[in-house]
């Protein structure tokens, strides 16, 4: 009982940790990214290579004055972060970020590398939490009392609605060659190689699949080039326009997680988690610990693959991303699942 | 545990439904309504019905209510008028109405379950894999019917929406 109590705190205390830690990184990454394929030179004078800048900036955040204008609806106001934060920490529970071979700790299993072990409704429950993230957005906008922010909510909950479906279909083709909807299931049904030499990851008989529910989780995590929630140019900052200090700091953090959280996502999908195709991992610690190490390094691809995209192209305008959600997303991801249920049926897949 | 747990949710679901049709400004209407889904789908989950207790978070709470927000938005409602019906007669006509229907539903309900007043034990016909049977075996011809009707609601919107053409 308490070895499992124990054993669970530590996994939470890890996934926390380096959610953490991953977004001060990310921003100097993201900043330090920007600068290169801009041929700048980004923030370089705090710390060699510029890389304190992060911790300045969130001493910056920490300390400035927590305002709040007049005219908000109070109660929303501060709710609005506060629902950001939790619904982008509470997603990755079911996110299993490794594989053990049955080590244990304490006497107690370790039981897999994922904070929730138990929970066989895996990606449901990733959609349903994440459903509540858009509630954020357009309860900032609204409570904010700000003509740009509220149209940066009304356009969210717009974009929301229409890329969550194509981003849905698109994973059904998953679960079903899968047939279960636990990440770690999927993780292992992509062992091993076809022919020999091809992985088995599922990128490669769902490539339209994969390219329709990588798009999709651009458009949810309101990164370019579909941030036209918070579009600068247009909007002030759209639904964040009145938060200062860690309010907005909430909002900022969030983006970053639900990053780190649709990385992963991505990973073990479409590209075989942890595994690599021919290497099976050594046994024990050592086997354990490079299996987590393989799965950050594919995150930390697809985490530089967002930062690479949103400084490479420009914003969508608002009728494009409708038309581009619902006359190509949504189609592409039927047929990647008619295709998927077709090959099932002739026991090509 | 479990029973408190119940408790809890089901508290949480009545309450906020009465908020959901007592308050007067429909944001605060729209997110009670999610509370109450919230505890609904809680609800759902302790009784082994889990997919159907995600599938009610990502339907409801994560699109409908969403699209009643942006409509509430777009429309920018701050506050309903609370329109006085004049009719006390047909008020309290309707009032005793949706009590008898209620009254009625539970005594139904009553009759039907043997365990009435304690929680359904986890019968295992609450997976995706089950329903999924139920819905090409058994109810098929309503499954299938239903998507009939989708469709048609979804070309009388299209009929609507289309621009007068010139």
């Amino acid at each position: 009982m308490w070895a499992e109590i124990i054993v669970t705190l530590i996994k939470l205390a890890v996934v926390i940790g380096v959610l953490f830690t991953t977004v001060p990184i990310m921003v100097w990454v993201e900043r330090r990214g920007s600068a290169l394929i801009q041929d700048r030179l980004g923030p370089n004078r705090v710390g060699p290579w510029g890389l304190l800048q992060p911790v300045v900036d969130a001493v910056k955040l920490l300390t400035k004055e927590n305002l709040i204008p007049d005219g908000v609806n109070r109660f929303f106001y501060v709710l609005a972060p506060a629902i950001a934060l939790v619904v982008a920490l509470s997603t990755f529970i079911v996110i299993p970020f490794g594989s053990d071979p049955g080590l244990k700790l304490f006497g107690h299993a370790i039981d897999g590398f994922i904070v929730a072990p138990g929970l066989n409704l895996g990606i449901l429950y990733i959609f349903a939490i994440a459903s509540f993230g858009v509630y954020s957005i357009v309860l900032a906008g609204w409570s904010s009392d700000n003509k740009y922010a509220l149209m940066g909510g009304i356009r969210s909950s717009a974009q929301m609605i229409s890329y969550e479906l194509a981003m849905t279909v698109a994973v059904v083709g998953v679960l079903m060659s899968t047939s279960s909807f636990r990440l770690d299931s999927i993780v292992l049904a992509q062992t091993g190689t076809w022919w020999g030499f091809l992985p088995r990851w599922n990128v490669f008989p769902q490539i339209i699949g994969a390219i329709t529910f990588i798009v999709a989780v651009f458009a949810e995590t309101n990164r370019l080039p579909f941030d036209l929630p918070e579009a600068e140019a247009e909007l002030v900052a759209g639904y964040h326009t009145e938060y200062s200090s860690m309010k907005f700091a909430s909002f900022f953090m969030s983006e970053y997680i639900n990053m780190v959280t649709s990385s992963a996502l991505i990973v073990i999908l479409f590209f075989g988690g942890w595994t690599l195709p021919g290497v099976a991992a050594p046994s024990g610690w050592i086997g354990a610990i490079l299996t987590v190490v393989v799965f950050s390094l594919k995150v930390a691809f697809f985490l530089w693959f967002f930062v690479w995209v949103r400084w490479t192209l420009p914003r969508f305008r608002f009728d494009q991303l409708m038309g581009l959600g619902w006359k190509v997303m949504v189609p592409l991801s039927v047929l990647n699942f008619v295709w998927v249920g077709a090959a099932m049926a002739l026991r090509i897949l | 545990m479990v029973t408190y747990v119940f408790l809890v949710a089901a508290l949480l679901a009545v309450v906020f439904s009465l908020v959901t049709i007592a308050h007067r400004s429909p944001v605060v209407n729209v997110l009670s309504l999610a509370i109450v889904f919230f505890a609904l789908s809680a609800i759902y989950a302790m009784v082994g019905m889990d997919f159907l207790a995600a599938i009610q978070l990502i339907v409801y709470a994560g699109a409908v209510l969403v699209l009643f927000l942006f409509v509430i938005m777009l429309l920018n409602i701050r506050s309903v008028e609370r329109l006085g019906s004049g009719r006390p007669l047909q008020a309290a006509l309707g009032a005793a109405a949706a009590i008898a229907i209620g009254v009625a539903i539970i005594l139904v309900i009553a009759r039907q379950s043997p365990s009435f007043g304690s929680l359904l034990p986890d019968t295992g016909k609450g997976t995706a894999y089950s329903i999924g049977r139920a819905l090409m075996t058994t109810h098929l011809f309503p499954f299938e019917f239903v998507s009939v009707l989708l469709l048609a609601a979804l070309v009388g919107a299209l009929v609507l929406a289309r621009k007068e053409e010139r």
